[in-house]
This record gives C-alpha cells, sequence and structure tokens, in this order.
C-alpha cells in the first residue's frame, strides 16, 4: 500500500489515458452526481456530497474539498458495460433470404474513477449472468474484458446505504485494479491505495507515490470501521429467501401496491438488474432490418404480455417480483443475492418505497 | 480474445413446405439455407423463430427428432409475428436460434406406461414425443393419448391421428368443447377422459401440455387416479425475448422457463401453480 498526493491523481490520469483508455468518472450535473466521461480530477464533484432519504436526493456543499465525499447518484456502471440500447445486429434482405450482419463495433477502452465497493459487487453479480453461464453475451463480454477498476473505500455511507447488511462494503474486496481510501483531516489529504491485479501494481509503480506506514493504513482502517456502522438503512439477511418464499401471498403486498406507481425507477437505477427487451425494426426501404436490445422492466404490463393478457396485471404482483427476484430467487438463479445494498431503489422511488422496510414489515408480520 | 459464438444471432433456414392445419394453424417444415444447422432437438424443446423486420417467437419443434435435419413448427397464428409467418412461401427464408429448453421425460417412460394429454396447440410440442414412442414402441408399456381441441375443425394433425387411432398398441381419444357439423365423438373437457383411460397409474409417466388450467385440471385428475406427482410433466408458457437466460421475461419463482423449463416435473413448480400472477 502506498499513499499519494492529491496532484498524484492527475498523474493516475494520464497515466491511464496513455494505456489508451477512456476514462470514466463521477461529475457533477444537473443536481445530481452522474457518471460520465472525464478528462482530469477538476472533473471530479470535489467538495460535494449527496443527502439521500427515501425518495429524497439533494446535493450540497462540503465543508471540505474531498474529492470523493459522496456516496452514490442514480447511475451505476452498467451502463457502460450491459448498455441501455444495444444493436445486436444488422440482417441485410437478399431476395427471399437475407443476410445477417452482426454488430461488432469496436468497443472503447474504459477506466472506471471511483467505483464504490457495493458497485463492484454488482459487477461481479452481473458477470455470473452474462459471463459464468450456459451463454456468454460477447458484447458484455468485450466491454468488460477491457476495463480498468479504480475503487474507492467508502469512509462516509448514505442515508440509504446498507452493504454493511449485505456484505458488500463499504471496503472493497476484490475485483479492482486500484483501490483508493481518501485520508482527509486538519493536516493532510492524501490517499491511500491499493494494487488489487497485476495491471493496477504496474501502474501504481508509475505514479508519485511513498509507502504507506502503519498510521495510514490504521487510519484508513477505522474511518471504514466506523463507515460500516454509520448505514443509514439495515437489512436482516437471515433466512430471508424462505421467508419471502413463504409469504408470496402476504396481504402487505397489496399496501405497497397501494403507493408503487410502477414507474420502474428502482428497476432503471439498479446496478444489477438486467432484464432487456429486443425491438426488431426495419429501414424505410424495407430492405435493412435491426434488432436492438434495451434495457426492460418488470414493472411494465408488456414484460409478462401473453396472448390474452399479461401475467402480471397487477401492481402487486409485479412489486412482489422484483423484490422476490432480488433478495430471493437470486440465490436459487446465481448463488447470490441480486441486492448489493447501494440504496439506489430507496432513493429514487418517487413515493419512498423502501426494500428495507418492506422486508422488515414481512419479518415481522409472517401471515403462514 | 478468442471469438465467443453470439447466442442471438439466427441461423438462416429455408422454408420447404407450407402445410395448412386449420384456419388460424399451419406447419412449416425447413432445412438449413446454409452449411450452418441447429444442433439437434430433443422432444419438447423449442426454438426461437425470426421473421425479418417482424421478430422473434418461441415456438416448439413439432417434428420428428429421429430426422432433426427437417426442422418442423407448427404453428397457430395470433398477433404480429406468427401472422406474419402464416404469410411466408416456401423459398422465404427465417432466422432460427435454439434449439432451447428441457425436454419430454422419455428415458423415464421407458418401461413405463404413457399417457400423452394435449390441449388444443399443445399437441405440437407432443409430437415428437409420440414419433418417438411409435418408432420405439417396445420399449414402453401401453400409450395413451388424450386430446382435446375447441371444435372439430381445430383438431390438428388429422392424418397422424387417424393413423395412431388404427393401431392396435395405442389408444387415442379426442374431444372436443363444441360439437359441430357431423361430429360423433367425445364433447367435454379433456380432463374428463382421464378417468377412463387404461394405463396403471402406479407405473406411468404423463406428459401433459395445453393452457394452465387445462393442465391443471389435468394434474388433479391423474393425482385422483392414483398416479404420483413425480410421474407427472407440464410444459410452461411465458414471454420470452432471449431464450438463453438473459431477458428476464420468461421468470416463474426461481426457474427460467427458457432454460429450466419448459418442461418441468410436476413437483418442481407446484408450488407456484396456484399462485396469482407469479
Ligand atoms: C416455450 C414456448 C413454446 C411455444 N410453442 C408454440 C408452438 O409450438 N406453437 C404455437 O403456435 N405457439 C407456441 N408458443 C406460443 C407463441 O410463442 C406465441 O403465440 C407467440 O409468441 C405470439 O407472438 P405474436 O407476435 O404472434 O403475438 P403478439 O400477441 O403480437 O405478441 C406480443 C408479444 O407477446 C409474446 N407472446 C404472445 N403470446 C405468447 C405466448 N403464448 N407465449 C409466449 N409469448 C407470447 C410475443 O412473443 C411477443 O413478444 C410457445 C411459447 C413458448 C414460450
Ligand atoms: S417501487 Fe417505487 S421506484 Fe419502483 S416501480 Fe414502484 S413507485 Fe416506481
Ligand atoms: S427468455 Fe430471456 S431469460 Fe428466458
Amino acid at each position: 500500500m502506498v499513499i499519494i498526493e492529491p496532484q498524484g491523481l492527475s498523474a493516475l490520469f494520464d497515466a491511464l489515458k496513455q494505456k489508451g483508455y477512456q476514462l470514466i468518472g463521477p461529475r457533477v450535473v444537473d443536481q445530481a452526481i452522474i457518471y460520465d466521461e472525464i478528462g482530469s480530477p477538476e472533473d471530479l464533484p470535489v467538495g460535494w456530497t449527496d443527502e439521500q432519504d427515501a425518495g429524497v436526493y439533494r446535493l450540497r456543499k462540503r465543508e471540505d474539498a474531498r474529492y470523493f465525499g459522496y456516496v452514490v447518484g442514480p447511475q451505476s456502471w452498467k451502463k457502460f458495460l450491459h448498455l441501455p440500447i444495444l444493436k445486436l445486429w444488422e440482417a441485410q434482405r437478399d431476395g427471399p433470404s437475407f443476410e445477417i450482419i452482426p454488430n461488432d463495433e469496436p468497443v472503447p477502452k474504459m477506466a472506471f474513477i471511483g467505483v464504490r465497493s457495493c458497485e463492484l459487487q454488482a459487477i461481479a453479480i452481473q458477470d455470473r449472468i452474462f459471463l459464468q453461464g450456459d451463454f456468454v453475451d460477447p458484447h458484455y463480454r468485450s466491454r468488460r474484458e477491457n476495463i480498468f477498476i479504480v475503487a474507492v473505500n467508502c469512509t462516509e455511507p448514505g442515508g440509504t446505504c446498507f452493504c454493511a447488511s449485505m456484505d458488500t462494503g463499504p471496503r472493497a474486496q476484490s475485483g479492482y485494479d486500484l483501490a483508493i481510501t481518501e485520508l482527509y483531516d486538519a493536516e493532510r489529504h492524501v490517499f491511500l491505495v491499493e494494487a488489487g491485479s497485476p495491471a493496477g501494481e504496474t501502474l501504481l509503480e508509475q505514479l508519485p507515490h511513498r509507502p504507506a506506514t502503519e498510521a495510514d493504513i490504521q487510519q484508513a482502517h477505522q474511518l471504514l470501521e466506523q463507515a460500516g456502522k454509520k448505514m443509514g438503512r439495515q437489512l436482516e439477511t437471515e433466512g430471508l429467501k424462505d421467508l419471502l418464499y413463504d409469504n408470496l401471498e402476504h396481504p402487505h403486498w397489496q399496501k405497497i401496491a397501494e403507493r408503487c406507481l410502477s414507474c420502474a425507477n428502482c428497476t432503471m437505477v439498479c446496478p444489477t438488474c438486467f432484464c432487456t427487451t429486443v425491438e426488431d425494426v426495419t429501414d424505410l426501404t424495407g430492405e435493412t432490418a435491426m434488432r436492438i436490445r434495451k434495457w426492460d422492466s418488470c414493472f411494465t404490463s408488456d414484460f409478462s404480455y401473453i396472448h390474452g393478457g399479461s401475467i402480471r396485471a397487477s401492481t402487486y404482483s409485479r412489486y412482489r417480483q422484483w423484490m422476490t427476484h432480488k433478495l430471493a430467487s437470486w440465490h436459487d438463479q446465481f448463488g447470490t443475492s441480486g441486492c448489493v445494498g447501494c440504496g439506489r431503489c430507496i432513493t429514487w422511488c418517487p413515493v419512498g418505497i423502501d426494500i428495507t422496510e418492506e422486508a422488515r414489515f414481512i419479518r415481522e408480520n409472517p401471515v403462514t | 480474445m478468442a471469438a465467443v459464438p453470439d447466442p442471438m444471432i439466427p441461423i438462416p433456414y429455408r422454408i420447404q413446405t407450407v402445410q395448412r392445419e386449420t384456419d388460424d394453424t399451419f406447419t412449416l417444415t425447413l432445412t438449413a439455407a446454409s452449411s450452418e444447422q441447429i444442433a439437434p432437438f430433443q422432444a419438447g424443446q423449442f426454438n426461437m423463430l425470426y421473421i425479418f423486420g417482424v421478430g422473434e417467437v418461441p415456438i416448439s419443434i413439432s417434428g420428428d427428432p429421429s430426422t432433426p435435419e427437417k426442422l418442423v413448427h407448427t404453428t397457430r397464428a395470433v398477433g404480429t409475428v406468427t401472422q406474419a409467418m402464416q404469410k411466408l412461401k416456401p423459398g422465404n427464408v427465417i432466422g432460427i436460434r435454439g434449439p432451447f429448453g428441457s425436454h419430454w421425460p422419455l428415458e423415464e417412460a421407458r418401461g413405463n406406461d404413457v399417457v400423452v394429454i394435449a390441449g388444443g396447440i399443445g399437441l405440437a410440442p407432443l409430437r415428437p414425443v409420440l414419433y418417438t414412442l411409435v418408432k420405439y414402441r417396445e420399449r414402453f408399456g401401453k400409450v395413451v393419448l388424450l386430446y382435446g381441441s375447441r371444435t372439430p375443425e381445430d383438431i390438428l394433425f388429422r392424418r397422424e391421428l387417424e393413423k395412431w387411432r388404427q393401431r392396435f398398441d395405442m389408444e387415442v381419444y379426442i374431444t372436443v368443447d363444441r360439437a359441430t357439423g357431423n361430429w360423433r365423438g367425445n364433447v367435454g373437457v379433456v380432463t374428463k377422459l382421464i378417468p377412463r383411460a387404461p394405463f396403471d397409474p402406479y407405473s406411468c409417466v404423463a406428459m401433459v401440455c395445453g393452457p394452465e388450467i387445462m393442465m391443471y385440471y389435468s394434474v388433479l385428475s391423474l393425482r385422483d387416479q392414483g398416479v404420483p406427482t413425480e410421474s407427472i410433466y407440464i410444459s410452461m408458457e411465458r414471454n420470452m425475448k432471449c431464450a438463453i437466460g438473459f431477458c428476464g421475461h420468461c421468470q416463474y419463482g426461481p426457474a427460467f422457463i427458457c432454460k429450466d423449463g419448459p418442461v418441468f416435473r410436476f413437483d418442481q413448480v407446484e408450488h407456484l401453480f396456484n399462485k396469482r400472477e407469479i
């Protein structure tokens, strides 16, 4: 582990650019912190923080000049790996036949700056879906194989965070090339940096740095220890899968449905939600057809349509599907929870529905 | 980096024949239009059929598994894609991805009686089973087909049904919901045929395909006869956009119907079967 000064960040960015990486990181746009292309550390949300609660997100100026003094915004890294809209292929008509032209456009090498521990876990979960099953998504794979991850450990969790419950944070455990802990106090502002891969190791060598002292490491350790105790939300996961399976007909689903707008926000902001639909379109001449894949949501009525109507016509069945998928059936499907405790679904729900609260209610009031 | 095959890219297949089965149902026979072919299939599996510019739908394979190079699909025209498919002619090319999903338990059925229960278009995914039962007839005990159709005009595969009915080693019972014309056969739901059907409930395998409600009552009736739940198999249907476990549309509790199904042993899904809007 080493210490780099804030100027070291510039060196890191330059080194990544030199290696051909496009830098993607947080920046303030329209009152929110989003992930976008960035050029230099000045583009980071220096001195900003985000206040989050159920249905509430507000940016606020910090008293200090931290680079990573916010938590997570509405977007996740999934939009760069599992694209919101992707052309799968094109087809060219040829008399009564047609020829398929795969979409093998080159993908950029991307360096993700500021990936939180919950987000690393979310990427690992999508890896299981798109890379580790019977089939591999070549589009996801080509992007995934070309990223460099600079993780940031969370020392100040947000109001809707519960990664400590999900065992997915606040400290980055694996899946990064470099992991940074921002150390900030009256005396100093430095970054403790740890390499998590040979590529990270090599890069770190090139940056101006000094070895970390035992005191540096202790300070980071303490900050993260405290962070784990300051989570805005908490979710009891013990026996949760069976609890939800046993309560598919709990009256509380109906109660949630009275508030839920079926707007699909929760699924769009979720870093693990992976559902998609496809659209087949032709150009005006009808000679070229295209198949487009788009993010979809289990909250729409088309999602479960089969001849004669939607299987999940009611909102209660859609919320139940979403939540039981995240917290129960995901385990059976992929050997892990589908929830990483990032809190986005709570923050960005327009009516403030809180997955941790709903799960708690069912636990405390089982009907079985 | 080694290129991975893209499971979303269809393989072109050319329509050889179009057979009209009923007013709204037709059977396509297809062969590969290039050197590329899909893998051989097992009875009960399905393909995704792509119509140029229109869309892609899951359709079961209704042909004989022992001649997989002749790909056969029987489709009821109900909406955008299936109606466009109905208009296609021999020589037209469509895209095929597959075969996908689980299959009927023909191995487990060996040495046992076999009861095939189909409702409507549900006979299509079971026809590969019937071909296999007939081809390897000596491997199985009694073979019974119970088939329910809306009206006599909706009966699929008439000529084959007639051929099978004439066999001495097979029982074929057909019923219609509503008699029309000069129908003199059974009238009523297919489940009513179950108590009369000659099979040994304690050593049989039942394969059921049709609307969910029909499958549900079939299961109840089979159980009434003493058939253990573990001997009953059904085939499920859900919206499908990928067939490879990526799109999420086909989820049924923890199962992805596209890969864990469509064929399930009933006890695998029993806990969900009666729950509303799962
Ligand atoms: C595993 C499986 C096997 C099938 N086998 C057959 C078969 O052998 N023969 C046959 O005629 N039909 C079969 N179906 C049903 C067939 O897929 C639908 O009738 C077809 O998708 C309707 O598409 P459409 O565009 O014509 O209708 P639309 O109503 O215009 O379709 C709109 C959307 O809903 C979907 N959809 C509509 N109905 C169904 C349905 N019943 N099941 C799944 N998705 C649906 C469509 O795929 C499309 O995405 C099968 C379905 C599944 C899941
Ligand atoms: S839970 Fe909230 S965010 Fe999700 S669909 Fe319902 S109203 Fe929208
Ligand atoms: S059809 Fe897409 S996951 Fe099953």
